[in-house]
């Protein structure tokens, strides 16, 4: 197959759009190629464009039949599977506009958008789906239907405003009988301008804001990042991460219909990463919580493994590190670190490429949140080419990217094509691309804050280094100072610690306050493994976090990070968290950033307590379960001080 | 599922002792197809005893058990295991060093028709045959309990509440009509509880499987929300049988069971 020739045969248009381009690619394809494949039941099974073009022709007539018009919206949520995507594209193929909602979505938060959204119609999984609509139909009045596809469960359902996916798509298929011209037609009527999706922000400090963006926004930023990156329409991708976030979208939709790639489902949510390695993707894009647990995971498996291993992995690694050094300050690399770099390869990095389902891949990207530095240099040691992008929503995915070969992790890289970056005098990043999205839904105010003359401004500062590489401070707000004016940047602390794999989520504080301490939260598995292989008893998360020798070994990891960092910056007192992050409780959004002022709120205790004298906080609180219920937690927590 | 009048288990008057201690005496009752009949009572009231009977482990001294209207009081294990009855274990008792997947193959090998040889040479027939018996444990099983994640790993490196569902995949494998569940929920977690009694309704509810079930169980909650019917046992003798709700309201029972050790069962809700 030809490299490439579906990108440059696409022309983007004023009247192009995504529904046309799916039409053309079908075509094309038809069944002489793989459009996605599913695992199930043990088995990957392949659905061609042929396919694909006539599930998606059923459910949008089926649709149409159903009362969708063109500009109503259409929900969605369930795990990432064919049928969501066929759903989306049909939406789109209707004129309508599709809402992505996460997974996970605790039953507020659902109905809001739904709500907010005006959404007529609601796609979902199974039986989880299904009862979150039926708790909220009563409240969403504009809500008419909810289509269902996995019928687990679903046996004693008789809701006449449920209806299966199967069933929806034989209605859809009569009436296609009838007017057979109709599906055509109606991607026929499309516009590149006109709205597309209706995606939610995971807002770190308020409600979600809906954010429209049309199918010109989404396909050339598509285009634009392919314009530095080659995808192929050989490659093979695995979509696994939420499709209510854009990242995902862009690869699956933006950069998939027109690259021609072959999306890949994994069997289950818990199988995703066995399922990678089955694949081996080409690329990967992912928030640095993915590369940071297979890093982690990696550790772990050293820590346990024979004494031999373990030093061919620590032979290999300083060698990989020595090479990424040199090539992260554009050095030269002396012929015997290329032959060591093989040897190295042979024996080590070639394995845990595997094992990690790397070993085919030409681009993974993060973004969405800070990465460390030392979980960077770390991939590039394994000789696997991560790249940090920036980017958001609001402008259909990423904006900037790293170039191959001109790398530095402290940067985020430069703006791709058509794309332009600006410094405004307060330091904020603004930027301009024929992707910045039209505006919030419903939300006037906000959008004359986001979108002034054509610029998107990001709420992010940051600066263009010498090498005209954007650098992202943190956001705005998470730059602290500490009581005497010295600045530090909690998420480069933060990140740091989460290199150590006993730790999985920490939150350091320090603004207007004398001095720097930081919540930790352990990992439950790595920590409990620890715990066992000494003997340590314990029974529940919150009982291993209080353990005085875990707090030994929080402590031993904090004080490595220290040394590194200047004396002010320097971690004084922590406290293990008697439990983890979690995005039900508010404490992290969906894409797991942490929300600081919340949790400032929330843990005011723990807070007063690390810059008292006291060595012990009594917390009192209640947590959310996914189900809605509410549990209360009494506890008492250690306070320890790190020694500098 | 709805209930059918016919009566699918048959036991009738059994006793059992070992030495001195009478185990069984004089137990009856009839079990329904389509149920969900548990079977209840304090430590040593004998109820693994009487899925020892059924499953033929054990053969009561006096009385019959008949099995859609055949009479099975004689008859081996594996012969009952061909006429459809299954269980699984209150203490599991699974092969800890095979996968997940070959443990529940183990459970598929009654139905397997292909001799030694042909077995061996795995061609034709065979191969055949596997693919559709793997289809089957793939599909229907592996699907239905939420195993596909473990589906290669040794079943003796999982966390107990998966080995427990492990053990009801092979248990189905068997196809049964009836299964035999002892103490399925015993030593899980709250969340594992609540899947495993949606497990139990899914094969006795879901138009593939409407298998009838036989659950012995110290779980109250689960037991009194998913039974059709209840058997109280107490010191091997049946004190009271019924609905959920009569149970609930048997002075004898309340007496027996559930007012003397109400603590016991209070302490996972």
């Amino acid at each position: 197959m030809s490299h490439g020739d579906n990108l440059k045969t696409i022309q983007l248009t004023k009247d192009l759009t995504i529904p046309k381009l799916f039409l053309q690619s079908a075509k094309k394809f038809w069944d002489k190629k793989v459009a996605m494949r599913e695992k199930e039941y043990g088995i990957w099974i392949p659905i061609t464009w042929k396919q694909y073009y006539e599930n998606v022709k059923k459910i949008a007539l089926g649709m149409v039949s159903l009362g969708l018009e063109r500009g109503d919206k259409v929900a969605m949520i369930g795990d990432n599977r064919p049928e969501a995507l066929w759903a989306e594209m049909a939406a789109m193929c209707v004129g309508a506009i599709g809402v992505w909602l996460f997974q996970d979505s605790l039953i507020d938060e659902v109905q809001y958008i739904i709500n907010h959204s005006d959404a007529k119609m609601m796609v979902g999984e199974g039986q989880e789906e299904v009862d979150k609509y039926l708790v909220i139909k009563d409240k969403c009045p504009k809500l008419v239907k909810m289509i269902w596809d996995d019928e687990k469960g679903m046996r004693n359902y008789n809701d006449p405003s449920l209806i299966s996916l199967k069933e929806l798509m034989k209605i859809g298929e009569s009436l296609d009988q009838k007017e057979p011209k109709l599906f055509e037609e109606m991607v026929m009527k499309g516009k590149a301008d006109d709205v597309c999706l209706l995606f939610y922000t995971s807002g770190t400090t308020s409600l979600p804001k809906g954010a429209l963006l049309t199918h010109y926004n989404m396909l050339s930023m598509g285009r634009n990042l392919m314009r530095v990156d080659q995808y192929y329409e050989t490659d093979d991708f695995v979509s696994y991460l939420p499709f209510a976030w854009i990242g995902e979208q862009m690869m699956s939709i933006s950069c998939g219909i027109q690259a021609g790639f072959t999306l890949n489902f994994p069997e289950e949510p818990e199988t995703a990463q066995e399922n990678i390695r089955e694949i081996g993707p080409h690329m990967m894009f992912a928030p640095p919580r993915i590369y940071e647990q297979m890093v982690r995971n990696i550790q772990v498996k050293y820590l346990d493994s024979t004494w031999l291993k373990r030093k061919a992995y620590e032979f290999a690694m300083k060698i990989g590190y020595n090479i990424a050094d040199l090539k992260f300050a554009k050095k030269h690399i002396p012929w015997y670190l290329n032959i060591l770099k093989y040897i190295a390869y042979l024996c080590v990095h070639k394995k845990l490429k595997d094992h990690l389902g790397l070993s085919r891949i030409r681009y993974t990207y993060t973004g969405g949140a800070a990465m460390g530095p030392d979980h960077f240099r770390f991939f590039h040691a394994i000789g696997v080419n991560l790249k940090q992008i920036y980017g958001q929503t609001e402008i259909a995915g990423i904006s900037v990217l790293h170039r191959d070969g001109d790398i530095k992790f402290d940067t985020v890289g430069k703006p791709i094509p058509e794309t332009e970056i600006r410094i405004t005098s307060d330091g904020e990043i603004i930027s301009k691309s024929p992707s910045v999205f039209v505006g919030y839904y419903k939300m006037p105010d906000e959008t004359a804050k986001a979108l002034r003359d054509g610029w998107l401004y990001s709420g992010d500062t940051g600066f263009i280094d010498a090498d005209g590489h954007l650098v992202v401070f943190d956001r705005t707000k998470d730059v602290m100072e500490l009581s005497d004016g010295t600045k530090f940047a909690p998420q480069y602390l933060e990140t740091r610690l989460k290199f150590s794999p006993f730790i999985k989520d920490v939150w350091a504080i320090g603004d207007r306050r004398p001095y720097v301490t930081c919540v930790i939260c352990i990992d439950y598995n790595v920590v409990g493994k620890w715990a066992d292989d000494r003997n340590i008893t314990y029974s529940s998360y919150q009982e291993l976090s209080q353990k005085p020798e875990v707090y030994e070994l929080v402590k031993k990891e904090i004080m490595k990070v220290n040394k590194d960092l200047p004396q002010v910056a320097r971690i004084r007192r922590f406290i293990n968290l008697y439990k983890e992050f979690d995005p039900d409780d508010d404490e992290l959004t969906r894409t797991r950033k942490l929300r600081r002022a919340f949790v400032e709120d929330r843990y005011k205790d723990i807070v007063k307590g690390l810059y008292c004298q006291e060595d012990h906080v009594h917390m009192d609180t209640t947590i959310t379960y996914e189900d809605g219920r509410i549990a209360k937690i009494k506890t008492d927590l250690r306070i320890m001080d790190v020694p500098n | 599922m709805t209930i059918k009048d016919e009566v699918l288990l048959k036991v009738d008057d059994i006793y059992m002792a070992f030495g001195g201690v009478q185990a069984l005496m004089g137990v009856s009752f009839e079990v329904k197809k389509g149920e969900i009949f548990s079977i209840i009572g304090p430590n040593g009231a004998g109820k693994t005893v009487l899925l020892n009977c059924i499953n033929g482990i054990y053969y009561p001294q006096r009385g019959h058990i008949y099995f859609d209207g055949k009479e099975i009081t004689k008859l081996k294990p594996y012969q009952r295991a061909k006429l459809g009855i299954s269980r699984t274990f209150q203490k599991i008792e699974l092969f800890k060093g095979a996968t997940v997947l070959d443990n529940i193959r183990l459970g598929r090998h009654i139905h397997l028709k292909t001799g030694l040889l042909s077995g061996s040479i795995y061609l034709g027939k065979t191969a055949k045959e596997e693919i559709v018996n793997r289809d089957f444990i793939e599909r229907e099983i592996i699907d239905l309990l939420e195993i596909a994640h473990i589906r290669d790993k040794v079943v003796g490196m999982l966390p107990y509440g998966l080995q427990k569902r492990v053990e009801l995949a092979r248990a189905l494998a068997l196809n049964p009509k009836i299964i035999l569940l002892d103490e399925p929920l015993a030593g899980l977690n709250l969340e594992e509880v609540e899947d495993m009694a949606r497990f139990i309704l899914d094969i006795n509810e879901e138009k593939r499987w409407q298998t009838t079930c036989i659950l012995v169980e110290h779980d109250m909650g689960v037991v009194m929300d998913i039974s059709h019917r209840v058997l109280a046992l107490n010191f091997g003798e049946k004190i009271a049988e019924g609905t959920p709700d009569e149970i609930q309201n048997n002075p004898r029972v309340i007496k027996a069971y559930l007012g003397e050790a109400e603590d016991l069962y209070v302490t996972r809700r």
